[in-house]
């Protein structure tokens, strides 16, 4: 079982037969009052969300899912396809199920999909993909005023800030919960 | 104006210096590498900190902090010292109790960090009231607290509090001390005594708009709170206003349903701080009660942008019905499965020798930080947060 210092961003819980998956969760806690963590779940089958406050102390079960470590192969159309790397057997996943950060998809790229009854039900990306930038107009040199950025795009098409200095044909860090320039790896 | 700063990377024929205010392009001189500290009025001067290039060159967000973080850890050093000379400007006694006790406090819905035998404060109010009761009449203290498992946006479990106390004085002292206090350290801040929350503008100017829990609550929520009602009234007004909670609700959690529902955000809405004053009598927490209305303790809180910024109490000074107190909190901390810490008699004893009629308040130094500088989260004005370290 779960306890409130459980839940974050990802937790697989089963609540009323139904597998969640948390996207969001904040701490309240009133001065004199007691604390609680109000969170968001999102059901893995129907995409709802719903928001509940956990009371400290209260438990929540685990959900039953299975995770895979599968591989991005192509896009086709609005669908994505993978391939589980241990029997090679290919899978094919709406976009939707990924969000933002399906534009930071290149192709073999390490995935985690969690299957719930054998049903692919979330995706998770890694936390750090590494992108050549392809286009973004040169940085204004002398220009000294802190956390300067200009937008960069990079091999999959997604529009990343990035500082002044990176130039097409630099590999980047990006994060792909936030979208984030993390740094630069190489020229 | 000196033009120094270090080298945080070489980029072909530039480097990046981080100076005082600012990231700056320069052309690289020879030999620049990461680490150095340079001058570029000099650029013969090159002060490498490390010899042999041993340096650790701040490549990740994690060595290095982004600029607003340590732009905020500037602002809080501000903050800190116009506090202080607001205190010493008002006859107040800077006083340092131990962060290590015995008894660290019994409220219900605090948990304490064990620390050796003993236990981390969660407030230095026990040991600033016996210093009250041996003859000191205006205090105050800055100092880390800690609150097991508190970690979110407005919480961190070790957070600097800032308490003070003013002995034969009533509640409406420490209204203006507050006022005052958030206005002189915002503006010393940033020149203006404007609070930033997010992207909105807060006039903290004294005096404030003062609302009673009471009026509040029927405003906002549509509940009359009587302060004397029975866990199952309350429950049943909290219900036909609309909010959903179980029937075995205690009378606390019922009120902070309807509370936290309707009346935060409403705060939170204002353009103006508030003082919400007059908690009910099952609130009052170490407040004495109201001479003339034993359903309401005399304690406020203020609000700033929707931000839980302090707690005063008119302090409980009766030893007997202070020790009720503490004994209820036990037998409840028990029958919720929490923690009991034991009673701190020696507490108990200063208030059985004479604690004059006193008030003071506890004021959260991170949050006021983050008002000064429009941080939106307090791990934005703290040194180093606990993932971290």
């Amino acid at each position: 079982m779960y306890d409130t210092s459980d839940i974050r961003k990802g937790l697989k819980v089963l609540m009323d037969g139904n597998p969640y998956t948390v996207i969001e969760f904040q701490f309240v806690k009133p001065g004199k009052g007691a604390a609680f963590t109000r969170t968001k779940f999102k059901n893995l089958l129907t995409g709802a969300v719903v928001e509940r406050n956990i009371r400290s102390g209260e438990k929540l079960e685990p959900a039953n899912v299975e995770t895979r470590d599968m591989q991005f192969l192509y896009k086709e159309g609005s669908d994505l396809v993978f391939m589980d790397q241990s029997n090679y057997e290919q899978v094919t996943i709406s976009a939707d199920l990924i969000g933002d950060a399906h534009d930071l998809m290149k192709d073999n790229l390490p995935c985690t999909v969690v299957f719930f009854n054998e049903r692919p039900v979330d995706v998770t990306l890694p936390t750090f993909v590494f992108l050549e930038v392809t286009a973004s107009e040169p940085g204004v040199r002398g220009d000294t005023s802190g956390n300067v950025t200009k937008p960069a795009t990079v091999e999959t098409g997604a529009e990343i800030q990035v500082p002044l200095f990176i130039r097409v044909g630099d590999t980047i860090k990006i994060d792909t919960r936030t979208h984030e320039y993390v740094e630069r790896v190489s020229k | 104006m000196t033009r120094r700063g270090r080298v945080i990377a070489v980029d072909g024929d530039d480097a990046i210096l981080r100076g005082e205010r600012a990231d700056v392009r320069v052309t690289s001189r020879a030999g620049w590498t990461p680490g150095d500290i340079v001058d570029l009025d000099d650029p013969a001067v090159v002060v490498r900190p490390f010899p042999g290039g041993d340096y650790p060159a701040p490549r990740s967000e994690v060595a290095r902090m982004p600029r607003a973080r340590l732009a905020a850890l500037a602002a809080r050093a501000r903050a800190l010292a116009a506090l202080r000379a607001f205190f010493a400007d008002r006859d107040f006694l800077e006083v340092e109790t131990p962060l290590l006790v015995p008894s660290p406090g019994l409220e219900i819905h605090l948990d304490a960090v064990t620390a050796g035998d003993g236990f981390l404060i969660t407030s230095p109010e026990y040991q600033m009231k016996r210093l009250l009761a041996a003859g000191f009449e205006r205090i105050y203290q800055v100092c880390k607290c800690f609150r097991a498992g508190e970690h979110g946006p407005h919480h961190a479990s070790e957070f600097t509090m800032v308490e003070w106390y003013r002995a034969f004085a009533e509640l409406d002292a420490i209204v203006r001390d507050t006022e005052e206090l958030v206005a002189h350290v915002v503006r010393a801040v940033h020149g203006q005594p404007i609070a930033r929350v997010g992207a909105r503008s807060i006039d903290v100017t004294p005096p404030w708009p003062r609302t009673s829990v009471r009026e509040a609550m029927q405003r906002w929520a549509g509940i009359a709170v009587d302060g004397d009602e029975p866990a199952a009234a309350l429950v049943a007004k909290v219900r036909a206003a609309g909010i959903d909670v179980a029937d075995d609700t205690a009378w606390d959690d019922a009120f902070f349903a309807a509370f936290l529902a309707r009346v935060e955000p409403a705060i939170a809405a204002l353009d103006r701080p508030l003082i919400l004053e007059d908690w009910p009598a099952p609130l009052a927490a170490l407040a004495s009660r109201h001479p003339d209305d034993p359903r309401i303790a005399l304690r406020f809180e203020a609000y700033v942008g929707g931000l839980e910024l302090a707690n005063a109490f008119g302090e409980l000074t009766d030893p007997v019905e202070q020790r009720a107190r503490f004994e209820d909190d036990q037998r409840i901390r028990r029958a919720r499965g929490r923690a009991v810490y034991p009673i701190d008699e020696k507490l108990l004893a200063a208030l059985g020798e004479g604690l004059p009629p006193s008030a003071g308040i506890a004021l959260g130094f991170d949050r006021l930080v983050m008002l000064a500088t429009g941080a939106p989260t307090i791990d934005q004005v703290l040194t180093f947060t606990a993932p971290e370290l």
